[in-house]
């Protein structure tokens, strides 16, 4: 049986590796600092998918992410380590939304390219940490979820069997299709960038990216369906307006600090200074702490 | 004003509600009493005979329990079920769940049922007001929802205005579990599982289940020697666990240091992870980022090690000693053995 896969990723910036420059001195976040990078559970959650492709021939992987016209690169990056293509849904009325505004838009993208057996996502985004987004797009699509996946055991019929990693131990669970699958970061690594993919789809560009191309450029990628990585924008997915962006977000973001821990009288002590470490663990003897 | 109650989805595994849902009905009452409202408690499983003896004594004034052989274990369709159905009936204005695999799993199912708004990973729930900046409208106690955002970089108050209810999931160990009157009663609900699940809802299967106790017990742990990513290598942790064990300690680490695979999930500290009290904790090659912070900050002793004298966790150490973990670990391991007797 052939499937068709969508698998959601999300380009975030790189909170891992944040830098001193991060934070502006206002106390916003210097967005211009960090990297942009695909965020790694989607990663985790683009091999399971591919695996999938793999054992039943005739598969279509899609990629589909919601950001800024330049998270077409998240596509882009999907399709050098093997997916069929993707679409980048983007739009100035879609910004400011949290997870539920996301989670409507996103899920009407899917409804949009309509024919899907599995809807496979990270579990988590590394810039908001919510895991939201997964189950909130399966209540929209009213289709069942599998969280917390560590691997698909199985796909037939129409049912799929996924091993899921909990707090508490392990479980596997059987979902009829179609279903949302989220995938741990502990689960199998993304197979590295396929270096004759990366030949045939570096010049796969969005309509913005090729707008941007200078014209001899833009000639090479001309009437090559293949090389088009889909804009879509809010209007086109049929988006209900008051739920997308701020306005359909219930949530509200009150006050945004940096915060200052009080800082305690610190006794500082020199490593290297043998009779402050001993005195020091005399002290923590004598009082108890340890002993 | 808005007098609808507040509600705390309680887990129930092995014939005990979860650690995490005592915390959250101990935080529950304290707020449910700021606005003069009742507490109340949602069980949903098989066998729940007498599990209000365990909730009463956290101060719920009604337990609501709906009991069905095919409710345990825990699936996703059939437990939002209940959740959105009950709610639309009773209307809560504040759920609470712990921000654990099954909170994490119901929540955001119910939220978007409900169009109403969640925040996840809470580290302070606070009463508070609000003026929406564009309408001028103000609202009156409503739920501040304040997380650490951003990979901990920043701290954000989050309010949901004008939906409910107002949801909010919290990790287990960062609210206290405190018994509010061990003689407390109050009203046990037994619903109707069948008015508010459907056949159609049990669609998902579990096929197989192991569940393992965890062998790694940092929350409770009275010493905790901590590695960050500073440590550098699996190796490096094999210091940070001998120092642990002569201390007597458990080993602890950062997210980071977790993400680069020097040690195990369950070590994690902060706020994607447990936070802990320890009477000690010692914080080898940590810089201290805040989610970090978050999740240690209550320690009645910190030691920071650090080659870095400007670390920011410094800054809440009561005793920084500057230098590299290589050096200094075997000297307070040294140093413990001759002086302990």
């Amino acid at each position: 049986m052939s499937l068709n896969i969508i698998v959601l990723a999300k380009q975030v910036p790189d909170t891992r590796n944040v830098g001193k420059d991060a934070m502006k001195e206002d106390g916003t976040i210097n967005r211009a600092a960090l990297p942009a990078i695909f965020n790694p559970e989607d990663l985790n959650a683009l091999e399971q998918a591919l695996r999938l492709k793999e054992k039943h021939p005739g598969s279509k992987v899609t990629m589909l992410t919601m950001g800024l016209p330049r998270a077409a690169e998240v596509v882009r990056e999907g399709m050098f380590r093997g997916a069929d293509g993707g679409i980048v849904l983007t739009d100035r009325a879609l910004g400011g939304a949290d997870t539920l505004a996301t989670s409507y838009s996103l899920a009407q993208a899917v409804k949009k390219i309509g024919d899907y057996d599995v809807v496979i996502c990270g579990r988590q985004a590394i810039d908001g940490d919510t895991a939201q987004v997964g189950p909130q797009i399966a209540e929209k699509l009213g289709i069942p979820q599998v969280t917390y996946a560590e691997e698909v055991l199985d796909l037939s019929d129409g049912h799929i069997t996924v091993k899921r990693r909990l707090e508490s131990g392990v479980e596997t669970v059987k979902a009829p299709l179609p279903c949302v699958v989220t995938v741990n970061g502990s689960a199998a690594e993304c197979r590295p960038r396929n270096a004759k993919r990366v030949m045939k789809f570096k010049r796969a560009v969005s309509p913005s990216e090729r707008a941007a191309l200078a014209p001899e450029a833009a000639a090479l990628v001309e009437g090559r369906d293949e090389l088009e990585i889909k804009e879509w924008g809010a209007a086109f997915v049929e988006a209900d307006p008051e739920q997308i962006g701020m306005a359909g977000s219930p949530t509200k973001v009150k006050a945004i600090e940096n915060v200052v821990f009080t800082a305690k009288e610190s006794l500082c002590l020199n490593g290297a200074d043998d009779n402050q470490i001993e005195e020091l663990v005399k002290e923590l003897i004598k009082n108890h702490t340890i002993g | 004003m808005d007098q609808n109650n507040l509600i705390v989805y309680c887990e129930f595994e092995d014939g005990k509600v979860a650690d995490v849902s005592l915390e959250l009905l101990t935080k529950g009452r304290q707020l449910a009493s700021e606005l003069g409202v009742k507490l109340e408690a949602l069980v949903i499983g098989d066998n729940l005979e007498g599990v209000e003896d365990q909730i009463f004594p956290y101060g719920a004034d009604v337990v609501y329990k709906v009991a069905d052989k095919r409710l345990y274990p825990y699936t996703s369709n059939p437990h939002a079920s209940v959740l959105i159905n009950l709610f639309k009936e009773i209307k809560p204005q504040i759920c609470l769940m712990g921000a654990t695999c099954i909170g994490r799993d119901l929540g955001p199912r119910v939220s978007s049922a409900l169009h109403s708004g969640l925040t996840a990973d809470c580290t302070s729930l606070v009463i508070g007001d609000h003026k929406d900046p564009k309408t001028g409208k103000d609202y009156q106690n409503l739920l501040y929802q304040i997380r650490p955002a951003f990979g901990g970089n920043i701290v954000a108050t989050i309010v949901n205005p004008d939906c409910r209810p107002q949801m909010a999931t919290v990790r287990e160990g960062v609210m206290k579990k405190e018994v509010f009157d061990a003689n407390h009663k109050g009203e046990v609900v037994n619903l109707d599982a069948s008015k508010y699940v459907s056949d159609s809802d049990f669609v998902v299967e579990i096929i197989d289940r192991h569940i393992e106790k965890s062998k790694i017990n940092i929350k409770n742990a009275p010493i905790i020697v901590a590695g960050g990513y500073g440590i550098g290598s699996k190796e490096g942790f094999e210091l940070v666990h001998e120092l642990a064990n002569v201390l007597g300690a458990e080993v602890g680490a950062t997210r980071a240091a977790v993400d680069a695979g020097f040690t195990d999930h369950a070590r994690q500290i902060g706020q994607t992870g447990v936070t802990v009290r320890p009477k000690l904790y010692i914080a080898c090659g940590i810089s201290g980022q805040i989610q970090h912070i978050a999740g240690m900050q209550d320690s009645s002793i910190i030691i920071s090690i650090n080659p870095d004298e400007n670390a920011p966790i410094n800054a809440i150490a009561d005793y920084v000693i500057t230098g590299n973990y290589e050096d200094v670990l075997p000297k307070l391991i040294k140093y413990y053995k001759k002086n302990s007797k």
